[in-house]
């Protein structure tokens, strides 16, 4: 059967390893202390929910998700209706604005640290040129500053993937309803609220779930600018995760990376469902 | 008088905003290009220039000669490929049998194939080291194309599918009554015709694993590390070298802007087409 080959791979490569996360995560498991290695049943669950590092994680998944993505949506969805505009050169602004979707998280998260930094960074410049700070801020190393910072980060990278699944949207809306809307005499706030959103909800839908799940599993952006640091100000839950396994405690990682899976599976059931429904 | 009013109005319901996003979402690369051209003595200077008094090449030079760039380069090119054509072999084949057959359980595989997407990296990240170290694969190139096969074979077959939806099977059908097998009729009629779409479905591939740094840095030692993981470890070698590291953000974006250029109609459309068709 031609689907085998790829089932195959998927099979050994993502379900094999998620039965063995899920083993793994019941076993106290780090690989500094390989002799410790052994079945403790919930041993890691229960250190997990006594672990103030990773209420903390949650609180900061929740707040990067909610802030990040939502302001993706709000900015992806106005350069949606811009790009849906006929203009001289829409073409290569549409394309030109995809490239931040492009780049690696890596990348981002250099470029905009250094846009950042306390003592050279263009922003302090710029902000001080404008009398806007009278003395260097340095951004992502002060826990008021730090979140907020790596959350425009993000909203950066996500608004292209926005703007083009909406503005896919927009292209398939007829034109006739507009028309009659003229007809009728409705206002453009009005078309807007009353035919393009309604008409764009699966559009919506779908592109804020995929966005939710790929935010929160985002590592390297935040990673590199600042590690989850300082004082675990940008640790999200999976930047935590991530940090557990570099250090080898596998166990642990494990045990977080299950609860995240069950917490983002609350978003991706619908999701599921309504793509079981139309096949 | 009605028209100037009317363009003055489009200026700053049009113009103005789609400036100032495009302003926000440019600025970086601009900044990170301006940054890898200047000398170090205006770089960490008392004033900060918005365009170098100076040119110099001699960060891209020394990132080439001393830091041994190519290297890296090299092996994401490697990788990149090798999952590329891997994960687009299997995902035609699923695709097709997808949109072409009625079979039992089509639809739980289907939602298999999605359900994919949810998982954590982090999650299949652990796993997948203790089983590569097992296998005496880690650090070599081949434990990174089975990695990302987790997250680009799920994601090519949701596209690919798309694209086929869209070629009505009586293409091949009227071939396979003039006497040609369904492979035969695959290769004459379909693959042709699928050939755009195919590409850029391989483009979104290469890109993912050219860009990809979660499994990279855990996935790879000195010889083979990719772009992403040496970028990063140019951090930990220099401190800080600013005008170093944004030339090798620029190297390391080149590849994939051209690429992306070259497919971005043909990938927008199929990226767009299952959330929109439904």
């Amino acid at each position: 059967m031609l689907v085998s080959p790829a089932l195959l791979i998927v099979t050994f490569v993502v379900f094999i390893p998620v039965i063995e996360a899920i083993l793994m995560s019941f076993q106290n498991y780090d690989l500094r202390r390989p002799n410790d290695i052994g079945f403790i049943g919930l041993g890691n669950f229960i250190a997990i929910i006594n672990d103030p590092q990773f209420w903390q994680a949650v609180k900061n998944t929740l707040i990067w998700v909610i802030a990040g993505v939502g302001l993706q949506f709000f900015f992806g969805f106005i350069l949606a209706l811009l790009l849906n505009q006929p203009f001289r050169g829409r073409g290569v602004v549409r394309a030109v604005s995809l490239i931040p979707w492009a780049t690696p998280g890596v990348l981002i998260g250099l470029m905009w640290k250094w846009i950042y930094d306390g003592n050279y960074g263009v922003l302090n410049d710029l902000m001080y040129k404008l009398h806007f700070i009278d003395q260097f801020i340095p951004f992502l190393s002060q826990t008021s500053t730090a979140f907020p910072s790596v959350i425009v980060t993000i909203i950066w990278q996500g608004i292209p993937f926005f703007a083009i699944m909406i503005l896919a949207g927009l292209q398939g809306i007829s034109q006739e309803m507009y028309e009659a809307a003229d007809i009728d005499g409705a206002s453009r706030m009005q078309k807007l609220f009353r035919i393009t959103i309604p008409s764009l909800k699966n559009v919506i839908f779908i592109t804020l779930l995929l966005r939710i799940i790929w935010v929160s599993n985002s590592v390297d952006i935040i990673y590199n600018m600042t590690g989850g640091g300082p004082s675990y100000s940008t640790q999200t839950l999976s930047v935590y995760i991530f940090n557990k396994a570099t250090v080898l405690n596998l166990g642990y990682s494990s045990g977080m990376a299950i609860i995240l899976m069950l917490l983002l599976s609350i978003v991706a059931i619908p999701y599921l469902r309504k793509s079981f429904k139309e096949g | 008088m009605r028209k100037s009013k009317l363009k003055r109005r489009r200026i700053f319901s049009l113009y103005v905003p789609i400036t100032t996003i495009l302003l926000f979402l440019l600025f970086p690369f601009y900044w990170t290009f301006v940054t890898s051209i200047k000398p170090e003595l205006e770089l960490y200077g008392p004033t900060v220039t918005y365009w170098p008094q100076n040119f110099t090449m001699e960060s891209y030079r020394s990132l080439f000669s001393e830091f041994e760039f190519l290297k890296p380069m090299f092996n994401s090119f490697l990788v990149a490929t090798i999952t590329t054509f891997v994960t687009l072999f299997v995902s035609t084949l699923a695709a097709y049998s997808f949109t072409r057959f009625e079979f039992v359980g089509k639809r739980i595989l289907m939602g298999l194939f999605l359900t994919n997407n949810m998982f954590p990296n982090v999650l299949l990240l652990i796993p997948l080291y203790s089983i590569m170290r097992n296998a005496n694969l880690l650090y070599t190139p081949l434990s990174l194309v089975i990695a990302y096969a987790t997250f680009t074979i799920p994601f090519s077959v949701w596209m690919l599918t798309g694209y086929l939806k869209d070629l009505p099977s009586s293409l091949e059908e009227a071939a396979m009554i003039d006497g040609a097998n369904r492979a035969v009729a695959f290769i004459r009629i379909i693959l042709p015709v699928l050939t755009p779409s195919i590409i850029a479905t391989g483009v979104y591939i290469f890109i993912q694993s050219w860009n990809e740094y979660t499994f990279a840095v855990l996935f790879t030692n000195e010889d083979s590390r990719t772009i992403p993981v040496a970028l990063k470890n140019l951090i930990g070698q220099l401190g800080v070298q600013w005008d170093l590291l944004t030339a090798g953000g620029i190297i390391t974006i080149i590849p994939v802007c051209i690429m992306f250029f070259f497919a971005q109609k043909k990938l927008i459309e199929g990226m767009t087409s299952g959330s929109v068709k439904g």
